[in-house]
């Protein structure tokens, strides 16, 4: 079964009511509750939580690993909520997946964990080494081949693991955690790795997180998920710019605020008695405008920058900055007036 | 002393190392492929196994439990029926091999299932998310990963072995213990009870080395 959606792009996953509940001694967990997603293909779809949100519950419906308690799965054309056996193995070799702690084989070297998935269908000897020659040079081990896992970082060990999920040439990816495990910089190339497989082989993929950091740097369209139920979502710029949930506006603060901000603003209206303090907001090509030059050069002001953070997104940069304007009361209003025109959120902060 | 090394019987010592040899050899290999089987039963009917299955469990953890209790020496006693019926006689190497099988399998099967715990459950998940069957789980996954953990529990079994062909030797089964007993002891020469002695020591430590090289060999953690 193939759905198309209005706007012509192809439906690949889509999630319908499901609800999964585990029963345990404490009683019945409701760790995923009444989930709708569609997915389309190509797309980087992110899943952002924090621990104990059901995430992992969720990811790990998609490739059957759970089955849901109620609803349907529907991945590349397959219920994978009805399917079983063989059909479900075969399935999964389209469904592939990468996980926090990488999950590799220790027994086998990075070559061997590569040609597992291609042993486990059935590639013939000759076919498997060139297709996991190939690989190692898609996720940039060449080299290393003959190492054991022991022997990698954990940013290498996690490269293994996603030639490994690439070799069946899959159509959908899942990620659970895959960079939680690794320090910022390895995470950063992890991610670009990601994305630029993403565009090569427009491979779609879903990740779950409980980073805004990830979410911000790859993904297409995000998901909030809160005690089992998808709160929010949409495109990353639109949840960036416009968070309505309390939990979303706090996942997208970690990135654009630096932690103290809140606590600060107090302090600079107490510094800046005179004039005013202003919140910028700027989403997508409206940050790349030299809006601060203009401003100097067009207004009598003195223009204090206090604090800002500018991330970039998939598409486009986000960001907020704090200035003081601080010149003639009137020259100070067409200042903000002009800043209002710029199409730049902003927002006067007033003294409180 | 030369009189002292006079007095044993070389050929004998020979042919009773042989026969612990060949006792040993056999029940390990009968005993590694039972306890093998028993080991990985009792992992995948386990809690949260592949084929969770609490009767079949049950039935096979009360079968390793109950053999690996009984102390060897009385375990030959219980067994002699069925060793006449299966090998038509209670004397010779192979008369001990059904008592010797019996003894150590339940003992390999606890240390195999053991080790097989120890594996990270993630990885049998990820064969599982790359559409892994459950035989490509246990030759792929399962043995190749717990390699290191059942080749250090086969030397220990093997060791094991050691001693009990040399308490079936006592009763009839011939090998070392049997020289001991019969040359060393009940003709009043400890000097030859002593050369048995150290006739299964250097066989011990044999096993233990080759064991040890293997174990770690094949241990790239
Ligand atoms: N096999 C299980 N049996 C019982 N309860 C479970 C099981 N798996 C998950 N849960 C419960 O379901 C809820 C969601 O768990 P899940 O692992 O999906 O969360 P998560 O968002 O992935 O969290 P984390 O970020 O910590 O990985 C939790 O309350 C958890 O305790
Ligand atoms: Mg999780």
């Amino acid at each position: 079964m193939e759905i198309w959606d209005k706007e012509g792009e192809h439906r690949l996953i889509s999630i319908k009511d499901v609800i999964k509940t585990y029963h345990s001694k404490g009683g019945a967990v409701k760790a995923v509750d009444h989930v709708n997603l569609e997915i389309n293909e190509g797309e980087i779809f992110g899943v952002i939580g924090y621990s104990g949100a059901g995430k992992s519950t969720l990811i790990r419906m998609l490739n059957g690993l759970e089955i849901p308690t109620t609803g349907s799965i529907n991945v590349a054309g397959r219920e994978v909520s009805k399917i079983k056996g063989a059909k479900l193995r075969k399935a999964r070799q389209e469904i592939s997946m990468i996980f926090q702690h990488f999950n590799l084989l220790w027994s086998r070297t990075v070559a061997d964990n590569i040609a597992f998935p291609l042993e486990i269908a059935g590639v013939p000897k000759p076919k498997r080494d060139q297709r996991v020659k190939e690989l190692i040079q898609l996720v940039g081990l060449d080299g290393r081949e003959k190492a054991f896992p022991s022997q990698l970082s954990g940013g290498q060990k996690q490269r293994v693991g996603i030639a490994r999920a690439l070799a069946n040439n899959p159509q959908v990816l899942l990620c659970d955690e895959a960079t939680s495990a690794l320090d910022p910089q390895t995470t950063d190339s992890i991610l670009e790795l990601l994305v630029d497989i993403n565009k090569r082989l427009g491979l779609t993929i879903v990740l779950i997180t409980h980073e805004m950091h990830v979410i911000r740097k790859i993904c297409h369209r995000v998901a909030v998920m809160e005690a089992g139920k998808i709160v929010e979502s949409g495109p990353v710029l639109e949840v960036f710019k416009n968070p309505k949930q309390p939990i979303t506006k706090r996942f997208v603060q970690q990135v654009t605020e630096p932690e103290e901000t809140r606590d600060t603003i107090d302090h600079l209206l107490d510094r800046f008695p005179h004039g005013q303090v202003v919140q910028l907001t700027f989403v997508g090509e409206a940050a790349e405008q030299p809006l601060i030059t203009e401003l100097i050069r067009q207004y009598e002001l003195t223009v204090n920058i206090l604090q800002g953070k500018i991330s970039q997104t998939q598409h486009g940069s986000y960001g907020t900055l704090f200035i003081h304007l601080d010149g003639d009361e009137r020259e100070v209003e067409k200042a903000i007036s002009y800043i209002s025109s710029q199409g730049v959120g902003m927002e006067v902060i007033e003294n409180g | 002393m030369d009189e002292f090394l006079n007095d044993i019987k070389w050929d004998k010592l020979i042919e009773a190392t042989n026969e612990t040899i060949y006792m040993t050899s056999i029940s390990v290999v009968a005993t590694f492929i039972i306890g093998l089987l028993l080991g990985l039963l009792l992992f995948l009917t386990g809690k949260g196994g592949l084929w969770q299955n609490r009767l079949i469990n049950f039935v096979i953890a009360a079968f390793v439990n109950v053999f690996r209790s009984i102390p060897f020496i009385i375990l030959i006693v219980l067994l002699i029926p069925f060793t006449r019926a299966l090998v038509g006689s209670m004397l010779g190497a192979n008369a001990a091999l059904p008592a010797l099988i019996i003894g150590a399998a339940p003992f390999y099967a606890r240390m195999v299932e053991i080790a097989l715990r120890e594996i990270d459950k993630g990885v049998i998940e990820a064969a599982q998310s790359m559409g892994a069957n459950h035989f490509q789980i246990i030759f792929k996954v399962l043995i190749p990963e717990s390699l290191p953990a059942l080749i250090s529990g086969l030397t220990v079994t093997t060791i094991s072995l050691v001693s009990f062909t040399a308490m079936a030797g006592v009763i009839g089964a011939g090998g070392l213990g049997h020289f001991a007993y019969l040359e060393g002891f009940q003709r009043n020469r400890p000097l030859i009870t002593l050369v048995a002695t150290i006739a299964i020591l250097i066989l011990v430590f044999i096993i233990q080395f080759i064991g040890d090289y293997f174990t770690k060999k094949t241990d790239k953690r």
